[in-house]
């Protein structure tokens, strides 16, 4: 049969040599090139004592963002849970009291506003979905925990911290 | 024999197996370090300075694990097996001379435990023994994995013993004595009569091969296989748990520190180093300085044991029984009848 290009080569077997028979120059080799590893600095980050930088884009831990007069953004419409595709954002509305004004910026609010953090995939769509600017997937690493349920974060661990203090 | 020779023979038994002990202890610290450094990484460094508390934490998880014992396993050889291994172990380093004679006031202390003149068929008693704990272990536990890796285990532990003991009669030859510790007066200093004393020197084909049988006795990488994760699970120890696993592992480490000090002992002149008696000392120091320069040489080894661990892969089974009885075992003949030759017309 014709070749269909020109790179075809017919490869043989040649029988070991000697030296290749014996194994022993090998193993040499292969030794020394481990041995050339054992003095070479390791590339290991030592995680929690050194931190590598994140990119730019990088998503962490959500943050409930307040204004710039220090009200919470979150009018709580939901639209972050319904976008959310782990199923992770549930939160129950309350309505704004007269007085409240400095406290919540629109007439509605969360009065609970969780973050089920072994469910969500920081994929971002809630803080795409947020129409208030509210969320945002800014913050660091979530930590591990022994319980799962200090991994449902609410909103003591999730709202900024007020603008004054 | 009187009761201070008694008592101070206990002493120096309890002595050694602390230090045995302690060095299989820190080999598995030295062996991850060994295994990390190889590949550009950092190795255990949490518990301690440098992670040096390693080994007890290790020790203190073993102890903690629950103890599980099969059902349907013969309980009696269940616990019999890693006993055995561990205590095999052990007793080889009964008869390997440590130093020369300390001068403690008029007592004269013999580093070594039992002079026996027949100490190297001693050692070779031993490591047959070893042979037993594996396949004891392994058969009891009633898993055809375990049942595999002991059969591997003893395949190899006697296909290897052959090549060893062959190997190791062409150094008796050049010796002519079975006594470890007259082998090892016999390297004294490090250059006589225009050439090496060490046994290495003498008989290099031999070391090879001590060393290859040795990687194949201890049942370290590439001769692993009783044990090899990828294809027996864990090998004759699949089903054990706690500190009898933890028996087994160390069990290893003991073997390869004894074995090291074995091949220090016979190839590597012992205790003896250069220009140990130019250096214008009193005999108690040249033996201190002796002893030091055994363990140095016994460190060596084992980092070398470590350093081919994690360099070459675990060979096949066809090709570790080609190698034992179709490379090996001639060699280690034609290596005798040379050795003869050579002392006949030469000498």
């Amino acid at each position: 049969m014709e070749a269909l290009s020109n790179k075809r080569r017919v490869l043989e077997a040649k029988p070991m040599t000697f030296a290749e028979r014996i194994y022993l120059p090998a193993i040499l080799k292969g030794l020394s090139i481990t041995l050339k590893h054992f003095f070479r600095k390791s590339v290991t980050v030592r995680y929690p004592e050194q931190k590598r930088e994140f990119s730019e884009n990088f998503r962490g831990m959500h943050s409930l963002k307040r204004d710039e007069e220090g009200r919470e953004r979150c009018t709580a419409c939901g639209l972050c849970a319904l976008s959310c595709p782990a199923e992770a954002i549930t939160m129950i509305s309350a309505e704004r009291k007269p007085g409240e004004e400095h406290l919540y910026r629109e007439e509605k609010y969360a009065a609970v506003y969780e973050i089920n953090m072994l469910r969500c995939i920081f994929c971002g769509l809630c803080e795409e979905a947020c129409p208030k600017e509210a969320i945002y997937l800014d913050g660091d690493i979530v930590k591990p925990d022994y319980f799962r349920k200090e991994l449902i974060y609410g909103k003591d661990k999730l709202v900024e911290a007020p603008l004054n203090q | 024999m009187t009761t201070t020779d008694i008592i101070v023979r206990l002493v120096l038994i309890t002595v050694i197996f602390l230090i045995t002990l302690v060095i299989a202890m820190y080999s598995t610290y030295a062996e991850r370090k060994v295994a990390a450094f190889l590949q550009d990484r950092v190795g255990p460094n949490r518990a301690g300075p440098y992670g040096i508390l390693q080994p007890l934490a290790d020790g203190a998880k073993m102890f903690m694990k629950e103890e599980i014992i099969p059902a349907r396993s013969s309980k009696f050889l269940f616990i019999v097996g890693p006993s055995l291994a561990i205590m095999t172990a052990c007793i080889g380093s009964a008869v390997i001379p440590w130093g020369q004679t300390l001068m403690i006031g008029n007592y004269a202390l013999d580093l070594q435990v039992t002079d026996i003149n027949v100490g190297v068929l001693y050692i070779f008693g031993v490591v047959s023994l070893g042979v037993y704990g594996v396949m004891i272990g392994g058969w009891a536990s009633n898993n055809k994995y375990s049942l595999l890796g002991a059969i591997r285990a003893a395949s190899q532990n006697i296909s290897y013993e052959i090549a060893m003991g062959l190997s190791i009669i062409a150094v008796l030859m050049t010796t002519g004595t079975l006594s470890l510790r007259e082998i090892a007066a016999q390297q004294h200093g490090f250059w006589s009569h225009g050439w090496f004393t060490w046994n290495v020197f003498k008989q290099p084909l031999a070391f090879l091969i001590f060393i290859v049988c040795a990687f194949a006795e201890t049942n370290r990488a590439p001769f692993d296989l009783p044990e090899c994760e990828t294809e027996l699970v864990g090998g004759y120890h699949t089903e054990y748990s706690s500190m009898k696993l933890g028996f087994y592992l160390f069990a290893e480490y003991i073997n390869m520190f004894i074995s090291s000090a074995v091949m220090a002992t016979l190839f590597f002149g012992g205790y003896n180093f250069p220009y140990m008696h130019h250096l214008g000392l009193s005999a108690n120091w040249v033996t201190i300085l002796g002893v030091i320069a055994l363990f140095i040489k016994i460190f060596c080894l084992i980092f070398f044991f470590m350093w081919v661990r994690w360099t070459l892969p675990r060979f096949r089974y066809d090709q570790l029984m080609d190698l034992g009885w179709k490379a090996l075992i001639p060699l280690a003949i034609a290596n005798i009848v040379i050795t003869g030759l050579v002392m006949n017309f030469i000498k």
